[in-house]
């Protein structure tokens, strides 16, 4: 076979040579094509498998971790919480509403494929400065693309990220998560078990659209990318919110064997997949898969990515039962094949077989490589950089408002005006806050949800990076009075065959690994995105975490808005002069450089669970967590929410702008009333916290007095600013 | 009161107003199919938000051709109660049991968050609990949710006091800025000529529990789940 055809589907010299190997004879066309797709990276995790595997996995509340459509946590009373993230970055940078809209569909597939019904959707976008007209025209086209298919489909989106950065530039992040509610008893796998089981092909018709969408995901995207638009799927919510009902209606009946999502590489994965999970072998006729265009060839049908469509394994006999839950619901199920005991996927067009391959070849034969790392230039340089020559500004009222004024820190209201985030009736919390959080019907329980990463953090330390991502995912969490369960990630980053990159990855895997160890968060799956490249520049390390938690008594839970008059303002955790790596460096002196802040995770955990005790014992009536923008803006950020000032002194000797600026991480801000505050602090003492109680909440005012200085801003002025950014920027 | 949620492919907010009549009201409550030519003698039909057919060709216009509108516009007609809530809105409008249309906001985007209404009307079984001019938040949830009619209609609308609820301010004021879509007279939700018919834009499903957002829904149906069965409608 000729050179080029296998380098265009991804494949080196050595895996050619393999792959005849294990065929005993050259491979055809169709079978090149499988192979293809189904080692690239995007399906076969090839690159990053062995250091995913550092991850903690189990835990006593771990139902399902990594390997199957989604992870699934035990929240008791028989229940479980489904989640999973997922990255469209490459179809979102070259077709923003359908890259988009396309992401959330295969990530709910992914959860309702577990029989799950999803429950609500998050995501993390990131994209270029907001000064830029493309940034715009993805930020803007994303957005879009997610409330489309997700208000059509009638899942709540409730919360998520948005960042902008120059490195993103041209390859945005379209990272996309999906949470479900099951019954445990009731999960669902992707397993063909069964020999003689009928396979079906439900949903959505197949045409040529998204041929090859997973190998595209796993170049960097060049000045050709523009023609790959036809690797870009289409969505439709309505034949999905179709395939949901129908799915688990099905599900409910019990003649489901096995199911899966034919998300990436298509019936080829879910087939390989399957088969290859139960140990048994697949054959099918795809003359009878139905299709939206005529004279696709076996190849064209095999590797199609058309949306909204499912692999069901039924138990024999069941044919006709399946057939009509579909027809009910206006969609067609159609028998292709059945579950053989040989162990190969059999795939035959009529009478003709067009390909045999051993299912497992294709899953876990695939190589696994370890990358050469090494550590990069450019960090040695921004880790010494000299932050004591910084010149102190002196009107730092101006600079609180030049920050909460900045798309990274500013309201998202633009954006979450856009997606339903009430449809469903579980919403308590919506999007805005430290994380969102959902009531349990039926229970007195709530599950909360966030997505985090500060990329330049990661940027700047890739390890350490990676903890705090973990660390501040369970910090919100915490805020809102939940306990951090479980983790899904979403690592997206750079070319991985550059050294420099594969360091970082491996460096920000190892932050994560010991964070979510540490924290008792295990990670129940996610997703690697690498090639997030454009003319040999990387994006920022961003490994995304999604994390969600629970609350047993969902009247516990915590918002972070200043509640009354005259309650005590208290600071857990410990302030320190770290200006590294800063929103305030970033925004007002121009620099990413220094070390981001550092963290100790075991102080982290000791604040993390005595937070989660004062809220549970209905100590304290708000909390928040510092974040982007230090102190100052997290103090502004509990005054907007509770549309009340605040009077604070900062009595440490430190100088002004690392008072109020610096992200030291491990602190939360906590408001109590008057008469409780020396039970908390009594607690606090026990726990050993430390802590300092820094005023009270009152006034239209946000009052800031440190020594020699002093800050006085109305709220008013704030929220103005704060809400007023981005819509600025995108409605001129 | 028995009450049916009608279900369309791609209706999304029927289990949410099943709900809350079924846990929240502790009233009778039966899905209705839209293939289905039976209403399941129930007192009040609700139509449902979402995407029914996936608001191809235009929204709501699929959907009156559903079997089962049959045999709303013949519940409709005999003075049976019909709520439309959102896309149910627009469909009570293409099946010509409300007049007007429902066009894109003028922002081009899906909007949703809370809006302020003033109850115009509370003579009837829908409002019966509302007190009259009262202010309530109740949030919308739509990228077409602009009501327009031509002059005559609007005209027709508004003499026959047929406007339930606009969108206001804090005072109550109709005002420009406190319309959230460009409906004509800040038109929030309209009643036909006998009163039995409402359809209205925002979601009253989604503040009818303290947890999510207040009570100012909760009014509505439990307005209708007192009414008096045959009673004297306005």
């Amino acid at each position: 076979m000729k050179k080029e055809f296998w380098r265009k589907m991804g494949l080196s010299e050595e895996e050619y040579g393999m792959i005849k190997g294990i065929l005993g004879r050259e491979p055809n066309e169709v079978e090149l094509g499988i192979f293809g797709v189904m080692w690239s990276e995007h399906c076969s995790y090839k690159n990053s498998k062995a250091v995913l595997r550092s991850f903690p996995t189990t835990g006593e509340r771990v139902v399902q971790g990594p390997g199957e459509n989604a992870g699934v946590l035990d929240i008791g009373d028989g229940q479980g919480v489904v989640f999973k993230i997922e990255s469209h970055n490459h179809p979102s940078a070259i077709e923003p509403y359908q890259g988009a809209a396309t992401g959330v569909g295969g990530i709910i597939r992914d959860i309702f494929t577990m029989g799950a019904r999803p429950i609500a959707s998050l995501n993390s976008l990131r994209f270029g400065s907001l000064k830029s007209k493309r940034s715009r025209y993805l930020f803007s086209g994303v957005v879009a693309g997610i409330a489309g298919y997700g208000n059509c489909i009638g899942i709540p989106t409730i919360g998520g990220e948005v960042y902008f950065h120059p490195s993103y530039e041209e390859n945005c992040l379209v990272n996309a998560m999906c949470i479900g509610l099951i019954d445990i008893k009731d999960i669902a796998k992707g397993v063909a078990q069964g020999p003689g089981n009928p396979v079906l092909v439900v949903g959505a018709k197949t045409g040529r659209d998204g041929i090859h969408g997973a190998t595209f995901a796993s170049e960097e995207l060049n000045e050709k990318s523009e023609e790959k638009r036809p690797a870009v799927q289409v969505g439709d919510p309505f034949m999905e919110k179709l395939l949901l009902e129908a799915c688990l209606e099905l599900i409910k009946t019990g003649y489901v064997v096995g199911m899966q999502d034919m998300g990436a590489a298509g019936l080829t994965s879910s087939s390989s997949e399957m088969a290859s999970r139960a140990g048994t072998g697949m054959e099918m006729d795809i003359a009878k898969v139905p299709r939206r265009e005529t004279g696709m060839t076996p190849y064209e049908i095999m590797l199609s990515e058309s949306q909204e469509r499912m692999l069901v394994v039924a138990k024999s006999g069941a044919e006709k039962a399946v057939q009509d839950i579909f027809a009910k619901w206006g969609l067609e199920a159609v028998v292709i094949g059945k579950v053989t005991d040989d162990g190969y996927l059999t795939v035959k067009e009529g009478d003709e077989v067009a390909a045999r391959i051993p299912a497992k070849a294709l899953t876990e034969m695939c190589p696994v490589y370890a990358k050469e790392a090494k550590k990069p230039e450019y960090l040695i340089k921004a880790q010494e950089y000299d932050l004591s020559t910084l010149p102190e500004l002196g009107d730092y009222g101006q600079v609180i408002m030049t920050l909460l004024g900045t798309g990274n820190i500013a309201s998202k209201e633009w954006v979450y005006r856009q997606y339903d985030y009430m449809v469903g009736l579980n919403t308590v919390v919506g999007p805005g806050s430290d994380a969102a959080v959902l009531r349990i019907k039926g229970t007195n329980k709530g599950i909360a949800a966030t997505t985090d990463c500060n990329a330049r953090y990661v940027y700047l330390d890739p390890y350490q990076g990676g903890q705090i991502a973990v660390a501040e995912a369970a910090r919100n969490l915490v805020c809102a009075g939940a306990l951090p369960l479980g983790v899904t990630d979403c690592l997206n980053f750079g070319n991985p065959e550059k050294p420099e990159i594969f360091w970082q990855f491996k460096e920000a895997a190892a932050g994560i690994s010991e964070a979510c160890r540490t924290l008792d968060t295990p990670v129940t799956g996610g997703n690697v995105s690498f090639y997030n490249e454009t003319k040999g520049e990387s994006i920022y390390p961003t490994p995304v975490i999604g994390m969600v938690g629970l609350l047993e008594d969902i009247s516990r839970v915590m918002t972070m808005g200043f509640k009354d008059e005259d309650d005590i303002i208290i600071l857990l955790g410990e302030s320190k002069d770290e200006l590294g790596g800063t929103a305030y460096l970033s925004v007002i002196h121009g620099l990413e450089a220094g070390k981001p802040p550092s963290i100790d995770l075991e102080a982290e955990r000791i604040i993390q669970r005595t937070t989660l005790a004062l809220i549970k014992e209905g100590l304290v009536k708000s909390a928040h967590d510092c974040a982007e923008g230090g102190l100052s803006i997290a103090l502004a950020e509990c005054c907007m929410a509770g549309g009340i000032g605040a009077d604070v002194v900062l009595s440490e000797e430190m100088k002004a702008s690392s008072l109020l600026f610096a992200e030291s991480q491990s602190r939360i801000i906590v408001t109590a009333h008057k008469e409780k505050m020396d039970k908390v602090l009594s607690r606090l003492s026990i726990n050993k916290v430390p802590y300092k109680v820094l005023g009270n909440v009152g006034g239209e005012d946000l009052k800031i007095t440190g020594s020699g200085w002093k800050v006085r801003l109305a709220v008013c002025d704030m929220e103005e600013k704060y809400r007023g950014a981005i819509a600025c920027y995108m409605d001129m | 009161m028995r009450f049916g949620v009608v279900v369309f492919p791609g209706s999304n907010c029927d289990a949410d107003c099943y709900h809350v009549i079924d846990k929240v009201l502790a009233e009778p409550v039966e899905y209705l199919w839209h293939g289905d030519r039976d209403l399941k003698e129930v007192d009040c039909v609700i139509l449902p938000g979402g995407f029914s057919y996936g608001d191809y060709l235009r929204v709501g216009a699929i959907a009156r051709f559903s079997p089962v509108m049959e045999k709303v516009l013949e519940h409709a007609a005999e003075g049976g109660l019909v709520i439309g809530i959102c896309n149910g809105f627009q469909i009570l409008t293409e099946v010509g049991l409300l007049p007007g249309a429902l066009v894109k906001n003028p922002s081009l985007k899906f909007q949703c968050h809370n809006t302020r209404l003033r109850v115009e009307r509370n003579d009837l079984p829908f409002t019966s609990l509302y007190k009259k001019k009262e202010i309530v938040e109740i949030p919308i949830a739509h990228g077409e949710g602009s009501f327009v009619a031509d002059e005559e209609t609007l005209g027709l609308l508004e003499k026959e006091n047929r406007v339930v609820f606009r969108y206001c301010d804090e005072n109550g004021e109709i005002t420009g800025i406190a319309n959230p879509n460009g409906s004509l007279n800040n038109i929030a939700g309209i009643c036909n000529e006998k009163g039995n018919v409402l359809g209205m834009m925002p979601h009253p499903e989604r503040c009818a529990e303290e947890m999510l957002g207040g009570l100012d829904g909760e009014i509505l149906f439990r307005s209708l789940a007192g009414w008096r069965q045959g009673g004297d409608v306005a």
